[in-house]
């Protein structure tokens, strides 16, 4: 009788050492998958800015600093390395952008030609995309670690190997820092 | 659902005890034939259902009809193409295909047995209607049913009606006839089923019977309704914006002329009821309970709130 029971046991426990294991692999596998989805919307965007730039050339011949300002920026983005330097300048890009943008609005007939809208919706689509998919690697991250750290699995996800993912995080003090906005009517 | 699968058990417990030979059979052979009645309805539709869906509406794929729109339809589809993007790289969905119903009334859908073969469907007038946040609203709507694996569900559940119907159908057909004939000996078998309590199980399965395609229908809605809670929820988790889905929910409201390409079967994996049926304003009167779809203005609420709980002791 007590041999049924110890038996009993052992296959449950294993059974559920089994679907921990598999489980942690599928969530592993997962954390990856969501990782190099970053780095493909953000290739994407690289190859999106020269066509953008060369669109705008001829209407914004003026702004030939803030041209020159986005390309240098997506060089120094393409040509960075770990994900820590990589964040700061996509980061420094995102902001070239954006002035880039803002002065779009200045010349009424790029606003209103249809290649030039397409291409800013292209970009600002892998930008949503960019943070789209930084959105499920964290999630999927967190759900990870989680599986990892609550008993009764984190006695065992250490034993097999498994090493919590890291969270994908603001590295730039600048971006943390809540714009300062006053709103107070100064008289 | 554990509820319905409770009243359909009653309903087959019934059966077999008042027409099988007072439960003297190990299985509920009654139920479970029914079962599978419904059950190879609903395989068929399970597996052939999203394209006759497509076909039904008048769906037209979205690679087709893209390159040869009119100019100022062009950038409206690419960003549609771009926001189901964003959207399945949001729920690490693989991408599912994309549709466009030419319909002026602002509606969508997702159909599809698994994620693996997802559509989603928006009609002409829902891109014309709300802008890009919107539109990014409803997607992550219909993709969390997608995720959700909703439209598993309904498939299923749809069995089950069928079955608690056959059901239904079966005992009253038996009833007539057993007025006529051989009632004699089916009250034989009852009284073996033991006395006073036999009979007011006999009365209350009758009731149920007589009621079963209504209650049957009424709890189909009701899981509808909470799954659209639900993809509500989960929509605004993937945007993370839960604000421009309540405002294109507005404005699918405001338009109340029904999706007249969108037949009845659709109409619970749609955004919006299609059939524009005038429930609404009060959450839980009689209308409410053959509702697909919850109220707007509660749905609405409830999307506010997701909004006001994301700023953290706001004063």
């Amino acid at each position: 009788m007590a041999f049924w029971v110890l038996l009993a046991i052992v296959v449950i426990v294993v059974f559920w050492a089994i679907a921990l294991y598999n489980g942690l692999i599928g969530l592993r596998n997962q954390v990856q998958n969501g990782w190099r989805q970053i780095d493909i919307q953000l290739k994407r965007r690289h190859d999106l800015i020269p066509n953008l730039v060369n669109t705008v050339r001829g209407a914004m011949e003026f702004e030939r600093d803030t041209l020159t300002q986005v390309m240098e920026a997506r060089s120094r983005a393409v040509a960075a390395t770990g994900p820590v330097d990589a964040a700061k300048k996509e980061g420094e890009l995102t902001q070239a952008l954006g002035r880039l943008f803002a002065l779009t609005e200045n010349y009424p007939t790029l606003k209103a030609n249809e290649n030039v809208k397409m291409l800013q919706e292209e970009l600002s689509s892998t930008e949503n995309k960019v943070g789209f998919a930084r959105q499920f690697y964290n999630d999927i991250a967190t759900k990870f670690n989680t599986a990892q750290q609550t008993f009764p699995s984190n006695i065992f996800a250490s034993m097999l190997g498994f090493k919590p993912a890291e969270l994908f995080e603001i590295t730039d003090a600048g971006e943390r820092a809540v714009p300062a906005v006053d709103l107070s009517m100064k008289r | 659902m554990l509820v319905f699968v409770a009243f359909l058990f009653f309903l087959g417990y019934g059966f077999d005890r008042f027409y099988m030979g007072g439960g003297t059979m190990p299985i509920p052979i009654g139920s479970v034939f029914a079962l599978g009645l419904g059950g190879a309805s609903a395989f068929t539709s399970y597996y052939a259902g999203d394209r006759a869906v497509l076909l039904s509406t008048g769906a037209v794929p979205l690679t087709d009809v893209g390159p040869s729109a009119p100019e100022e339809d062009k950038l409206k589809y690419r960003q549609l193409q771009n926001v189901v993007d964003e959207m399945s790289i949001a729920a690490g969905l693989p991408r599912p295909k994309v549709f466009v119903i030419p319909d002026p009334d602002p509606n969508a859908f997702a159909t599809g047995r698994d994620p693996e073969h997802a559509s989603i469907a928006v009609t002409k007038g829902l891109l014309d209607a709300v802008n890009r946040d919107e539109l990014q609203g409803v997607v992550a709507h219909e993709l969390s049913h997608v995720r959700n694996l909703d439209i598993r569900l309904m498939t299923v559940i749809a069995a089950m009606v069928g079955a608690a119907a056959l059901i239904a159908d079966w005992s009253t057909r038996g009833l007539q006839m057993g007025m006529g004939g051989g009632s004699r000996s089916r009250s034989r078998s009852k009284e073996g089923g033991g006395g006073a309590f036999g009979l007011i199980v006999l009365v209350i399965w009758l009731i149920a019977v007589i009621v079963a395609p209504v209650i049957g229908q009424a709890l189909a809605m009701m899981v509808s309704r909470r799954r659209e809670y639900l993809a509500d929820a989960s929509g605004a988790e993937l945007t993370r914006n839960p604000l421009a889905l309540a405002s294109a929910l507005e404005k699918i409201d405001r338009a109340e002329a029904p999706t007249a390409s969108v037949k009845r079967g659709t109409a619970n994996l749609c955004i919006a009821d299609p059939l524009g049926r005038a429930v609404g304003l009060r959450e839980g009167g009689w209308s409410n309970l053959m509702a697909s779809h919850p109220p707007m203005a509660s749905r609405i609420a409830a999307l506010k709130e997701m909004a006001f709980q994301a700023i953290p002791q706001s004063q």
